[in-house]
């Protein structure tokens, strides 16, 4: 089986995120990075499932040069291979731009299943795996907390508000999974070592065929207006215990239903 | 010249430091008993590393280890030296210790000793200094007379690690007075059960270890125990020694660092008089000279361990790690604890654990002053 995981490489979460004022994106340019958590998960549960089946796992990331490290993580994790999407033309890229960039990049190749994280944890958007799937004409299968593949048959457990939905999507196919999905493995020191003799392939936007008006800032659709720093939140309720605390808070709880 | 490390070493280093800051940090004011890790952390810890395949880092490929350059090493170290949860000495959780010396053993040592020590059968431990012979091996009392097939030991070895669990130790004894470290001193096996070796003492220290001192009488080992040939023990020994002065810088750089993070995200928190501490000149100057000084003990291991890497001579790079790494360690924990005031001084941080033990750094496997000592000869060699 052909896994792809889509996945994205951010800045470490030991980086303070900046944004440039200008520009009103995050500052990516010579900061450290990581692969982020959501895409490890993914990356986690598409090795369990090329260890159980057999096959090869590809990595399909977009960005600097600065992200090289994150895309080692992966392949020293087991990732048998990594595709790079890396031109200055794609900086600025709206998730329509980058889902489209990924899509060419993924359809290169002949693929079973992609998995993804449910949203990346820089930018939250969450909206790039639908975008993805649409763009490669297959069904997309998201919120996974536990997912499996029998045949051509993909079978999923999907949180719902309520509960859990059960679905099957025939492959190829898209899943999202939560990050409660696995734990994602350590890196082993040997995979650590064997991860620089992996093929990462290159490509820039003309390789995928994108014309540069349709990527990056000039192609982008949305637009960021404005960004600001979260209301401070006010002190709450504050509840000194005479003597009748707990059932204060015990009140408390009952009234906004939570117990 | 490149000073970025290799790829795969950042690799390395971004794993490691997720371990411990995801394994390790959260428990490491619960997971050791005195010095010693519980039974039940030690299971879980080595579980991970062992899948890791973090398992005898510095032990040869041929022998079943990872063979990880000692740049490799030292970065594991520092990055396990952020946290006080394991030992800072002795049985760390990357499988048994070997030490170098080890590997210069003939094959039917090698299979009494060497093979169960990997397979975590025996334990060893290493007795060189004495009462009146610490970092002057010339000065060495401890005799190994040949007698038949037998060597006769009589002597007393004192601050010995790990003395009483061990199943034998690598014993450096003289077998010439008259040639010193130049020729006389020699590396023999003793199994700590033979009738001749007694634990006479237990000494309790600032950093809660207890050294032990052994009083060989009479003790006869077999000829066949000796490593390599008479007299080429000081030698064998001064390889682990180089190495060890390494394993300082390592833990320095990752005590500092570690120190600098708590320092820095504490001066932002504590309000004293309206501001912030770090707001304050007097703590934003500690931060400042800790950080400076880190950079550059930092630039030394890596430099020292890149050097032997290369098959080059560092012994006095190795020197000057020990001593300007150690003693930076120590000034920026001590920096660090009085940034932090009273609550530094509770047993509820790391820091007043890292005052004791880095403290003790500027005397344990060579002092400070020989270490000195050393580097003012080579200078003094170098400009007649």
């Amino acid at each position: 089986m052909d896994i792809v995981v889509c996945g994205k490489i951010i800045p470490a979460s030991t980086v303070t995120i900046e944004i440039d004022p200008a520009t009103k994106r995050m500052i990516r340019k010579g900061v450290a990075h990581e692969l982020d958590p959501a895409a490890a998960s993914a990356v986690e549960e598409g090795l369990r499932l090329m260890e159980k089946v057999g096959g090869t796992l590809t990595l399909v990331t977009m960005g600097f040069n600065e992200i090289t490290i994150g895309i080692r993580t992966a392949l020293a994790m087991g990732a048998t291979s990594a595709v790079h999407i890396f031109d200055d033309a794609l900086a600025g890229s709206d998730t329509l731009a980058t889902a489209k960039a990924l899509a060419a990049a993924i359809g290169k190749r002949p693929f079973d299943l992609i998995i993804c994280g449910t949203e990346s944890s820089d930018s939250y958007s969450g909206i790039v795996p639908g975008q993805v799937a649409r763009l490669l004409g297959v069904p997309p299968v998201t919120f996974a907390t536990e997912m499996a593949v029998e045949g051509n048959t993909l079978t999923v457990k999907r949180q719902s508000e309520s509960g859990y939905d059960v679905v099957e999507a025939d492959l190829p196919a898209l899943v999202t999974v939560t990050s409660g999905i696995n734990e994602p493995r350590y890196p082993q020191l040997k995979g650590i070592m064997a991860a620089k003799r992996k093929e990462i392939l290159q490509y820039s936007a003309a390789d995928l065929g994108l014309a540069a008006g349709d990527v990056g800032e000039a192609g982008a659709r949305e637009k960021v207006l404005e960004v600001g720093r979260p209301p401070r939140r006010d002190v709450g309720e504050v509840v000194e215990d005479d003597g009748e605390g707990g059932k204060r808070i015990a009140d408390f709880l009952a009234e906004a239903k939570v117990i | 010249m490149d000073f970025e490390l290799p790829e795969e070493l950042q690799l390395l280093q971004e794993t490691v430091r997720k371990f411990v800051d995801q394994e390790l940090i959260p428990v490491e004011m619960e997971c050791r008993d005195g010095v010693k890790l519980k039974p039940e952390y030690r299971e879980r810890f080595e579980a991970k590393t062992r899948e890791m395949g973090l398992w005898m880092l510095d032990v040869p490929e041929e022998f079943g280890g990872a063979g990880l350059s000692l740049l490799g090493q030292v970065i594991v170290w520092a990055e396990v030296a952020r946290s006080v949860a394991l030992p800072s000495r002795g049985h760390s959780i990357f499988g048994p210790e070997v030490r170098p010396v080890l590997y210069a053993m003939n094959e039917e040592q090698k299979e009494r000793y060497l093979y169960p020590l990997l397979r975590e059968e025996k334990r060893a431990c290493f007795a060189q200094t004495e009462p009146d012979a610490g970092s002057d091996p010339g000065s060495m009392r401890t005799r190994a007379v040949r007698d038949g097939d037998e060597y006769v030991i009589n002597g007393v070895k004192r601050f010995i690690s790990d003395a009483d669990e061990a199943d034998f130790a690598q014993v450096m004894v003289a077998t010439d007075l008259s040639k010193g470290s130049h020729g006389g001193i020699s590396c023999i096996l003793v199994d700590m059960d033979n009738p001749g070796v007694k634990i006479t003492a237990k000494y309790k220290t600032m950093m809660g270890y207890e050294p032990c001192e052994i009083v060989f009488d009479d003790c006869r080992v077999p000829a066949a125990n000796m490593i390599g040939a008479e007299g080429e023990g000081f030698k064998l020994g001064q390889k682990w020694l180089g190495i060890g002065r390494l394993k300082h810088g390592g833990r320095a750089i990752g005590v500092a660092r570690r120190a600098i993070e708590m320092g820095a995200r504490y001066a932002k928190q504590r309000v004293t008089f309206g501001k912030p501490l770090a707001e304050r000149q007097a703590i934003q100057f500690k931060l400042a000279d800790s950080y400076t000084e880190l950079h550059a003990a930092t630039l030394m291991v890596y430099h020292a361990a890149w050097k032997y890497d290369q098959g080059e001579d560092m012994r006095n790079e190795g020197y000057m790690v020990k001593v300007f790494a150690d003693e930076m360690s120590f000034r920026v924990v001590d920096r660090v604890l009085q940034i932090h005031g009273g609550v530094g001084l509770t047993t509820d941080l790391p820091i007043e654990y890292w005052f004791r033990d880095q403290r003790s750094r500027l005397i344990t496997e060579g002092a400070s002053e020989v270490m000195r000592m050393v580097i003012a000869r080579h200078v003094l060699r170098q400009f007649d």
